[in-house]
């Protein structure tokens, strides 16, 4: 074999290969590797005697999980036999007496893969090289030689494949064979199963994950299509082949003076932002699981009961039934979002809003949630009927609105497309929000349809949820009242 | 001193500012103010359904709000609409590019989307009078292949592709209504607001950004990914973003501090993020990783609290369905699994 002149862990590679997705695994990977062999620090590597033999050079597989648990800070021994699998997988150790590259947590032989046939220098051997493999491995009259059959059928698919030179290939076999006798025997044993090892990862046994697919998005990226593919026995390339996802590696365009200009308001309009404080942010998400948790299954049992565990569809069907549980109804107090979500939740609402006189609000966001969602051709006649219903000059559900959100309402009327109420409904929802939510959340509607349905308490017990409820519903309510904006009738 | 060069220095200084306003807000790290909390205890979801049928790697799956209904792409040229609460498939669409790399359902449920290498967005009709599902649009102006797809409504589409962009669509006139452009690499995934005004990309440039889709610009852009970002998903609360990344990390972003909070690491963990979900409350955080396991961390405390170990090859998709009832994942094995 051409191994002893090559360089050991040879990365002959471009700068965006060193970083691709599998590269940077492959170099974690390797630093594990490196550790692992250490004299001092690493795995003892033995030569063990077997019945009238030796074997050279392994390493038990609990010795590896013992000491990826003790280097890697594992406490578990199946995440210790997860990563030990996924060195594995990738060729990095191998069984000595398996194709299936995984790791056992017992008494089974390993070794070490010989740093020439790394993932990491970019192999993609071609079948040629395989054919030669295959072929001298049937040269040598040795039983830890003979073909498995997965290997034997695929030795004749690639004889049928490759009749025409054929002789070519069996030249370049017996040339291997000559190379090898050459080597000690010790030698050449652990160099045969690094091989076999190697081919176990390119040319997996039928039903092995083949380690060696990338994903297709990242694999345009990658390598230079001009790039000559090294052969494992060192054959000249005769073949270019071209992968339907290569394409000519792509030009950085150079920054224009636009595009630093183009940055430079980007950049300014960051700094103009308001940033808020962390230790805010962190609270409102902190309160945002809090409140949520209930209502999260995989943290809380859900009731009646999981429909993917107890095949029991209640649950589903008291979500879409227009009689809402007291946990769906308590969730409308959350925010005025969670009200409008739930249909149920809407039209209680919407009636409330009808008592008060003031149901045009959520009728005109209503019916600008639904223009956004129209097919384009309709958005014109459809955004003109619902300025006439609701602000035009004499309009039958009049919205009140600032007169600045009007103008600028009015003009995009000029040629109205899906956003033309955009202002509109944003100050329309912060007015409802503010004002009419937080009474309708109080209102004897919301109230009786909360307690409702709650398990007969004590007096007392009612007074304390009843405290709690209204706590958690202060801390979602947002500031002030919006002042001068009451609804007339 | 020429022009690009003062340009350049003043564009460097705004950075410079930028970093400083960042700090001057980090009063608290997200560590310190939920010392307090408790951790979530072990969670252990289990398989509750396998999905088969595909006969090659999955890439790409899509609940749908109804949250039984499910779509998932293959590379074996079909989508597949599943009801995976009985395991019956109830459309197989035959796809004329098998190179299909993404997936998305209508909201209404009224239709499917899927793309990759063809650089196209097709679109299917699920509920043609005559009962067959046939391509009803075609979007095609990418240069790129197609990575994502989230519908906004039945009227309008938005996509992600490898040509650096991200597109708005209309589909009843199958023309592009806006460009999102600004990345400097591959758009690898993306995903759109609560309130549907905004979403966000994420690409192999390693930052996220979030978009206005109604403006049509970029908003925030967010860094400290070091290597491609290939899953990306919103906060529950609208106010945070979550990503996955190459590095082997996931990191959370809060949209009003402009910062990162935590970042989602663990030195046995090796292998690249595919795919990420919060869970309803979002508490909890599934990804999906390229060592054919999920992950699930608790968001708060930035420690795993699970795994969903069950796929014969890597992790490509994961998501949780609207009501948090249950988990999917999808895996180059060609199966789909659901979690809970």
């Amino acid at each position: 074999m051409a191994q002893a002149t090559q360089d050991q862990g040879v990365m002959g590679t471009s700068d965006q290969d060193e970083d691709s997705p599998n590269m940077i695994v492959y170099r974690k990977i390797e630093d594990i590797i490196t550790r692992i062999q250490d004299e001092t620090e690493g795995v003892p590597i033995r030569t063990v005697k077997s019945f009238l033999t030796k074997i050279p050079s392994v390493v038990t597989g609990s010795d590896i999980v013992q000491w990826l648990m003790k280097n890697l800070s594992i406490d578990d021994p199946a995440e210790a036999i997860h990563i030990g699998s996924l060195i594995a997988a990738h060729g990095y150790i191998f069984p000595i007496s398996d194709h299936a590259l995984t790791l056992k947590d017992d008494g089974t032989f390993y070794r070490f893969q010989a740093p020439y046939f790394w993932p990491s220098n970019c192999w993609e051997p071609e079948n040629t090289d395989y054919a030669i493999y295959l072929c001298k491995r049937t040269m040598q009259n040795k039983t830890r030689l003979e073909l498995a059959d997965y290997e034997a059928e695929n030795l004749a698919r690639l004889q049928r494949a490759f009749a025409r030179k054929w002789e070519f290939i069996f030249m370049q076999a017996e040339a291997q064979v000559k190379i090898d006798r050459k080597k000690d025997k010790t030698e050449r044993k652990i160099l045969d199963s690094q091989e076999r090892a190697f081919w176990d990862v390119h040319r997996p046994v039928p039903g092995c994950v083949n380690t060696t697919e990338m994903d297709i998005r990242k694999c345009r990226r990658m390598k230079n299509p001009q790039r000559v593919k090294k052969s494992v026995y060192g054959l000249a390339d005769d073949t270019q082949s071209q992968s339907p996802v290569h394409t000519a590696s792509q030009h950085t365009r150079k920054d224009t003076k636009e595009d630093v200009e183009k940055e430079i308001l980007f950049l300014n309009t960051q700094l103009d932002r308001h940033c808020m404080k962390m230790s805010k942010v962190a609270e409102s998400l902190m309160g945002y699981t809090e409140q949520y948790l209930d209502y999260d299954p995989f943290l809380s049992v859900p009731e009646p009961s999981n429909p993917w565990i107890s095949d029991d569809c209640t649950f589903w069907e008291l979500e879409v039934s227009k009689e809402p549980s007291q946990q769906r109804v308590r969730k409308w107090g959350f925010s005025l979002d969670e009200a409008l979500k739930d249909p149920v939740g809407r039209d209680l609402f919407l009636k409330f809003l009808e008592s008060e006189f003031s149901s045009e609000n959520l009728r005109f966001w209503l019916a600008v949630q639904d223009l956004k969602r129209r097919p384009l051709q309709e958005v014109p006649a459809r955004a003109q009927e619902i300025w006439q219903e609701f602000l035009a000059e004499g309009a039958p559900s009049s919205i009140n609105l600032d007169s600045h959100s009007y103008e600028r309402t009015s003009q995009n009327l000029k040629d109205p497309g899906r956003y033309s109420f955009e202002d509109a409904q944003d100050h329309i929802y912060k007015l409802m929000k503010s004002d009419s939510y937080t009474r309708f959340l109080r209102s004897n509607a919301y109230q009786d349809l909360l307690l409702a349905r709650k398990k007969p308490e004590t007096e007392q017990g009612r007074r304390t949820s009843l405290e709690k409820f209204t706590r958690s519903v202060g801390k979602s309510l947002t500031g002030k009242r919006l002042t001068g904006l009451m609804q007339s009738s | 001193m020429g022009e690009m060069e003062q340009l350049r220095k003043e564009a460097e200084s705004l950075k410079d500012e930028i970093t400083a306003a960042r700090k001057a807000v980090n009063d608290a790290s997200l560590q310190d103010t939920v010392s307090g909390t408790a951790v979530v205890g072990r969670v252990q979801l289990k398989t509750r359904k396998t999905l088969r049928g595909h006969l090659a790697k999955i890439y790409a799956m899509h609940w749908s709000t109804d949250s039984k209904l499910c779509v998932s792409a293959s590379q074996d040229g079909k989508l597949i609409v599943w009801d995976s609460h009985t395991t019956n498939k109830v459309n197989a669409i035959p796809l004329k590019s098998s190179w299909v790399m993404t997936c998305a359902y209508a909201p209404s449920g009224n239709m499917v989307a899927c793309g990759g290498l063809d650089n196209m967005c097709s679109i299917y009709n699920l509920k043609a009078k005559d009962g067959n599902v046939k391509v009803m649009r075609e979007l095609a102006a990418h240069t790129g292949y197609l990575s994502c797809c989230r519908f906004l409504s039945d009227s309008e589409i938005i996509t992600s592709s490898g040509d650096c962009t991200c597109v708005l669509w209309d589909i009843e006139t199958g023309t592009q209504k806006t460009v999102f452009a600004g990345h400097l690499g591959d758009c690898m995934s993306l995903a759109v607001s609560p309130d549907f005004k905004t979403f966000i990309s994420g690409a192999c440039d390693s930052t996220a950004k979030l978009w206005d889709i109604r403006e049509g610009q970029c908003r925030q852009t967010f860094g400290g990914h070091e290597s491609d970002i290939n899953a990306i998903a919103f906060f529950p609360n609208g106010n945070a973003v979550i990503t996955g990344s190459d590095d082997a990390t996931c990191k959370l972003y809060d949209l009003r501090a402009d910062q990162e909070l935590i970042t989602y690491q663990d030195s046995s963990i090796m292998c690249g993020v595919t795919s990420i979900a919060p869970s309803l409350s979002g508490r909890l955080i599934l990804a999906g990783y390229d060592d054919f396991n999920c992950n699930i961390w608790d968001s708060l405390k930035s420690e795993r609290v699970g795994v969903l170990a069950g796929h014969d090859n890597r992790v490509s998709c994961i998501g949780v369905t609207a009501d948090g009832m249950a988990c999917c994942t999808g895996s180059w094995d060609s199966f789909l699994k659901i979690w809970n």
